[in-house]
């Protein structure tokens, strides 16, 4: 993976395939305090202590297609070449919550790269699932809330849409930028 | 700066469309792998550049969905194209800069891009 972003493309999908109905990601950054972190935290089916301990192993995964699984094993690496590491904790029947912390100034963190486009790719081709998406610098915070999108949308008008999708994209840009955060 | 306010415009908009798209029948889907495979050989810059194209010629019957991995990961990014009534079109080895003609050739006037489908590899 080339960029942060697309570690959290890929590993959201791991809560997609848990059933989720509500996925929580933040991303937090701080130069002073060299932090430079994601959460993403679902309310899926969860996995057992046993799971968790392996889930890093690329020789782990639960589909059948074939016996590899890497999504969590490139975040592993990609944390842990910058002095950081990932975190999970996960009950079954409650979701999952996973972390990954970066050391923000070391030369081999990748940047986070376009997490609007993430974010649009995340809800617009699961528009059943809702996601918080949060965004801190240091003391700012932006915050997009499907369910908040959903209430003005209604039931017609689906997160799916392509001109919704559109508009997703630039708004959470738009906020972005104002901080010049997410680099 | 743009607002959550600007949703409602967007959703007028689309209110009209859905009426309209009502008595037409059902709309084409684009999907996109979205595995591991999918997203490190470049899905994502794939699914906005269809995101994208659709928006600029108003396709208001077009759905960009994902799936999983389908076991050709060396022949990511892979896009499946539903037209209704035709044979899946699968296109392999995809990049930003090959959608829009897959867009204005076959989701518009129906002739597939024979050159980027997986038939096409060697």
């Amino acid at each position: 993976m080339q960029e942060i972003s697309l570690n959290i493309l890929d590993i959201a999908q791991n809560s997609i395939r848990a059933n989720a109905t509500l996925i929580e990601i933040t991303v937090e950054e701080n130069p002073e305090s060299d932090l430079f972190a994601f959460t993403i935290k679902d309310n899926g089916c969860g996995m057992d202590e046993e799971m968790v301990k392996r889930v890093s192993d690329p020789f782990v995964t639960t589909r059948t297609t074939r016996k590899v699984g890497l999504g969590i094993s490139l975040l592993k690496v990609a944390a842990q070449q910058t002095g950081g590491d990932i975190t999970i904790s996960s009950t079954l029947g409650v979701g999952t919550t996973i972390r990954a912390d970066f050391s923000y100034n070391h030369i081999d963190r990748q940047p986070l790269g376009d997490i609007s486009a993430v974010m649009v790719s995340l809800i617009s081709m699961n528009p059943d699932i809702d996601f918080v998406y949060t965004h801190k610098y240091c003391k700012e915070e932006f915050q997009l809330d499907t369910r908040e999108l959903r209430a003005i949308l209604g039931e017609e008008v689906k997160l799916s849409e392509i001109s919704v999708a559109s508009w997703i994209g630039e708004f959470i840009n738009s906020n972005l930028a104002i901080y010049g955060g997410a680099k | 700066m743009k607002s959550i306010a600007e949703l409602e415009a967007i959703k007028k908009k689309v209110l009209d469309s859905v009426n309209l798209r009502k008595e037409r029948e059902e709309g084409v889907r684009v999907v996109v792998g979205m595995a591991t495979c999918g997203i490190a050989a470049g899905a994502r810059p794939v699914m906005t550049a269809f995101l994208e194209e659709a928006n600029k010629r108003n396709l208001s019957n077009v759905v960009i969905e994902q799936t999983g991995c389908i076991g050709m990961c060396a022949l990511e990014p892979i896009v499946e194209v539903y037209v209704p009534g035709k044979e899946k079109v699968t296109y392999v080895k995809m990049t930003a800069e090959k959608v829009a003609k897959i867009v204005s050739d076959h989701i518009v006037n129906g002739a597939p891009v024979i050159e980027y489908t997986v038939g096409a590899q060697k």
